[in-house]
Formats: C-alpha cells, structure tokens, sequence
C-alpha cells in the first residue's frame, strides 16, 4: 500500500467500487492509496502491471476511464466521481 | 493557423527559466507542458501540494523551484498544461493533443525542455506489480504526499535514490534496505574528478548528507550484485545474490537519461553519444542550438546537469531566441549571457565526478531470461540471439522483435536495448545507431486529428 500523508476529498470509482480520492492528484496515485496495484493485463502474455515510471513514459498504467480505453492513470488527474476500470488486454492505441 | 514567435516545451526548470527570461526581453511565449501543473519532475506540484518544511532533504529544491513557478506565472508567458506535443514539422508547425482536442501552431523558434526518464534497470521479475522506479515514487509523494507502506527496498544507485530514502526517513518511513548494486572499485576512480567537483562542493555535502542520515538510522545497506522481484501476479519477496527477503515495494533507479523522443524524430537533427554519461544526446552549441535552425534544446533533454544547469540553460536559449527574434543584437545577448554561462560552467563542474561514481549499470549483468522490452515483453535473450543472426542495431532489432515497437516507442527500454546490442556486438555504443523515433510520439486519437481538419 502507499499511505495519504494528506486528506482525501471526493470519490471515484474503480471496477465500480467506490474509493476514496483527492482531486487534481493523479488516478494511478488514487489507486495506489486505495491499495490497487494491478492496473491491466498485457496484450501479449497477459501478464499483470501497475504503473512503474508516473511520469508519462513507460504506459504500464493504462486503464478505461469513462469508458475510453489507453488512457494513462498517470497522466488523468482525479475529478470526483470519475469511473476508471481495468484494462484487460487491449492494445495501447499506436500500436 | 496561430503565429508564436517562440515556443517552449516542457514547464521544468528549462523551459520555466526560459519562459520568464524570454517574456522579460519582450518576446510573446507559448508553454506547453503534458503534466497538470509547472515543475516538471524535479519541481513536481511545489507550492501545491509538495511543501517540504526547512531542512527537510530536498527542501533548499524545492524552494528553488517555488521561485522558477512563481516568475514564470507572473512573467505573462501563456502557459499550457495538459497540452502532450505529439508532431513538430520541419516547417515549424507544432501540433499537441489538449483537452481531447489537437492543436496547432507555427512556431518561429521552438525550444524543446524535455528533461529526463529514468534509466531502466532491467531485473528478473520487475514488470510485477509492487516494482516501480525509485522517481515514481518520488513524484508520488510530491503529487500526492503517498507514502510506501510494508517492506519497501530501494535497488540499484544514483544520487536520487539516496534522497528519496532521506525523504522518506524524514516522513517517519524506514525502508527496508538499500541495495546498491554500483560495482566496486569505482570510486577511487572517480577520484580524479575530485577537484573539478570542489567547484560546487554543495553537492557533495548534500549527498553525503542523505547517505550519513541514512546509515545513522541503521537502514541496511547491501552491496550487491544480483536482484529479482519474486512474487505471484503481485511483489511479495526479493532474491538479492541467493538470498529471499519478503518485500511488498521493489524501487529501481539507475540514474537518469536525456528524453530525445523528440529531437530524434527530427530528420537532420544530430545526436552524439555522451561516453560519460552513457547516452545519447543531441548536439548543441553553448546556446543550445541544435543542427536544425530554429530548434534549440535547454535542460537535462540537452544531456544530464541537474536542475540548477538546466535553469540556466533555459535563461541561455531565451537569449539565444531573443537574437533570432531581432529582439537583441548579437553583442547584446553576449554581454546578458556571460554570467550565466559563467554561473553554468560552475554548476556542471561536479558532473564528471557524479557521472564517474555513478555510472550505470553493465547490461552483461542481465540475464538472458530477463524481459528488457516491458511493451512486448522481449528478453534480453532473444535480443542477444538477434545479434548472433546479425541484427546490427536497435533499428533493426526492432523491426525484428518488435523491441521498442510498443506503446513506450522505446521510451524505457531504448537505453537498454542499446546497450545490450552494443555489448554483444562489442562495440562501442556510440557506433550503433540510436532507434529512431516517430511522430506522433504520443497517441493521438482519430476524434482529435479530425476535429483540425475541421480548422483550429
Ligand atoms: S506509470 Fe508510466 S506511463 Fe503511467
């Protein structure tokens, strides 16, 4: 787990269950305080990632949200009442 | 389509400096930057969010950072965030994907602040979840003030990773341990750098300063060889040279590299191999000129010299653009330039003892059964068995591995993947050619490239 040294203040949706978030922090940050590593499966072996770099980089973060798929959680900054999900296998667009 | 004289990529250290030393000579700026806030990654979220008190490791940048934020908003810059530059053509027009829409314009100078990635450090096992570099961590207590929680290891070596375990010392988390894998013997040579580097002796103060708090508070620090992230769908143990520790966060730092994704993607625009720092960068003249007119690089893009340098160098390339711009006579830029390059020299003065204590790590310690491609998940095994058949370098690797083909476009595993072809082959790194990147360096969705059909 990370731990918040801060408040949360809203909610978001992860897999359609409620956590708690904080807005403007990152998506892949609110999911990591709620305990989820596990952000999608690989198109190739389907083999689980969270994300590694939280800079943009390395797309090992990719999830849905709001029902648009690749997106980076890293990059998505947290409104309240955003639905993220996990990505399941899809390929990252560029491919 | 819009006009910007100038245009500045990235709202780190470089293009902040920039952006106000540029508005200050009268010139109308454009920043682009894809993250939510200014900083880039070493000022991340200061003045927000990441307000370290006095003392605290790391809080002398951070107040530096605070200063380069609040000039840079104050300095009347139009500065854009969100904003991912995907395209620069050779005519100057720039395109970027904001707010689900893409964008235009054409710029007259364009200055790319691109900043750095971490250096991958590929180990058995480091695409499980748990595993991350030690940097992400770092931007997450920034962003967020997250705090690792369980068994956390920090693996590898660099100046970062001894901050961020002071860091999180001074936040009341003990790591596990420290595995510093940099090989021995290195540092009496690295004694040769010794005087340069008491120009600014600062750093070296600082860093032995992380290391002491860190062996005061008893944290082990390991030297090692060999580490594997072990675990089931999820990190739950580490081997370091034989031996298991549970583990429930796995750090990797391998210090930094320059981010070339897009000046590499810009035909003509020469790229050199930096020995020292073992990595490609491009090449730039003290002004930070690139080979291509009107592009200029500033900061740790334009090769490694830390957040101090890299302001400099955005000050330096806004000067520079002024000249192009006939906002300043050639005489004129020289006489504002001379004491910041004065002031830069002196800054880049301990790189060579930096880059000599830390070098990065020999790919020959990489397994062949060990995934170097996190995209496509190829292993350094089958990159080394391409080399047998004759592959000749990272371009041709990846049209027949599809390494560096995925979504990261080589952004990760590029650094590594050259280096491991350059050591099979047993030539010197710099005689491969570096994998070419391609626009759009970052997705772009067909919705956003019609709406500027429609006409932005
Ligand atoms: S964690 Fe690397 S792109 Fe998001």
């Amino acid at each position: 787990m990370f731990r918040r040294s801060g408040p949360s203040d809203c909610e978001i949706t992860w897999n359609g269950a409620t956590i708690p978030a904080r807005q403007g922090e990152s998506l892949a940050a609110a999911l990591l305080a709620a305990g989820v590593t596990h952000f999608r499966d690989t198109a190739v072996s389907g083999s689980p990632r969270g994300p590694f770099c939280m800079m943009g980089a390395c797309f090992d973060c990719l999830v849905e949200v709001g029902g648009v798929a690749n997106l980076q959680a890293c990059l998505v900054p947290v409104t309240p009442g955003l639905e993220a999900r996990m990505q399941i296998g899809a390929r990252a667009a560029g491919n | 389509m819009r006009q910007a004289p100038l245009l500045i990529l990235g709202a780190g250290p470089a293009g902040l400096a920039a952006a106000s030393e540029a508005r200050a000579q009268g010139i109308e700026v454009l920043l682009l930057d894809e993250n939510p806030a200014p900083g880039g990654q070493v000022h991340r979220a200061v003045g927000g969010f990441y307000r370290p008190e006095a003392g605290a490791p790391g809080a002398d940048q951070a107040r530096e950072g605070l200063r380069l934020i609040q000039a840079a908003a104050a300095s009347g810059a139009e500065c854009r965030f969100g904003a991912t530059l995907w395209a620069v053509q050779e005519d100057g027009v720039v395109s970027w994907s904001e707010g689900g829409r893409a964008h235009q314009v054409q710029a007259s100078v364009l200055l790319l602040c691109p900043g750095a990635t971490e250096r991958a450090l590929p180990i058995p096992g480091w695409t499980l979840p748990g595993v991350m570099g030690v940097g992400a961590a770092q931007i997450l207590l920034k962003t967020a003030g997250l705090l690792p929680e369980g068994r956390v290891w920090l693996a590898g070596q660099g100046p970062l990773l001894w901050l961020y375990a002071a860091q999180l010392l001074d936040k009341g988390v003990r790591p596990a341990g420290i595995l510093d894998l940099s090989p021995p013997g290195m540092n009496w040579r690295a004694a040769w750098h010794l005087p340069m580097a008491l120009r600014a002796p600062g750093y070296l103060a600082q860093g032995l300063g992380w290391m002491w708090r860190i062996r005061r508070a008893g944290i082990p620090v390991i030297r090692a060889r060999e580490v594997a992230a072990l675990g089931e769908g999820r990190l739950s143990a580490i081997a370091v040279d034989g031996r298991t520790f549970p583990a429930d966060w796995l750090l990797l730092h391998d210090g930094v590299v320059p981010n070339t994704q897009v000046t590499r993607a810009l035909p003509g625009c020469a790229h050199i191999w930096d020995q020292a720092q073992a990595s490609f960068r491009p090449v730039l003249d003290a002004w930070g000129n690139t080979s291509l007119e009107g592009l200029l690089v500033a900061g740790d893009g334009g090769g490694i010299g830390g957040a101090r340098a890299a302001a400099l160098s955005g000050r330096i390339a806004a000067l520079e653009a002024a000249r192009w711009l006939g906002f300043l006579t050639a005489d004129q830029r020289d006489a504002m330039a001379g004491p910041l390059l004065h002031r830069r020299a002196a800054e880049l003065a301990p790189r060579g003892l930096l880059d000599a204590i830390f070098p990065p790590l020999p790919m020959a310690r990489v397994a062949d059964a060990t995934v170097v491609c996190r995209c496509e998940e190829i292993t350094a095994g089958r990159v080394r068995a391409a080399v047998a058949l004759g592959v000749q370098g990272p371009n041709q690797v990846k049209a027949f591995l599809r390494a560096g083909m995925g979504a990261c476009q080589g952004r990760v595993c590029g650094p590594a993947v050259h280096a491991l072809m350059a050591e099979a082959r047993g030539v010197d790194p710099g005689a491969l050619e570096p994998l070419r990147t391609r626009f759009p360096t970052k997705p772009v969705t067909v919705g956003e490239l019609a709406g500027l059909a429609g006409g932005e």
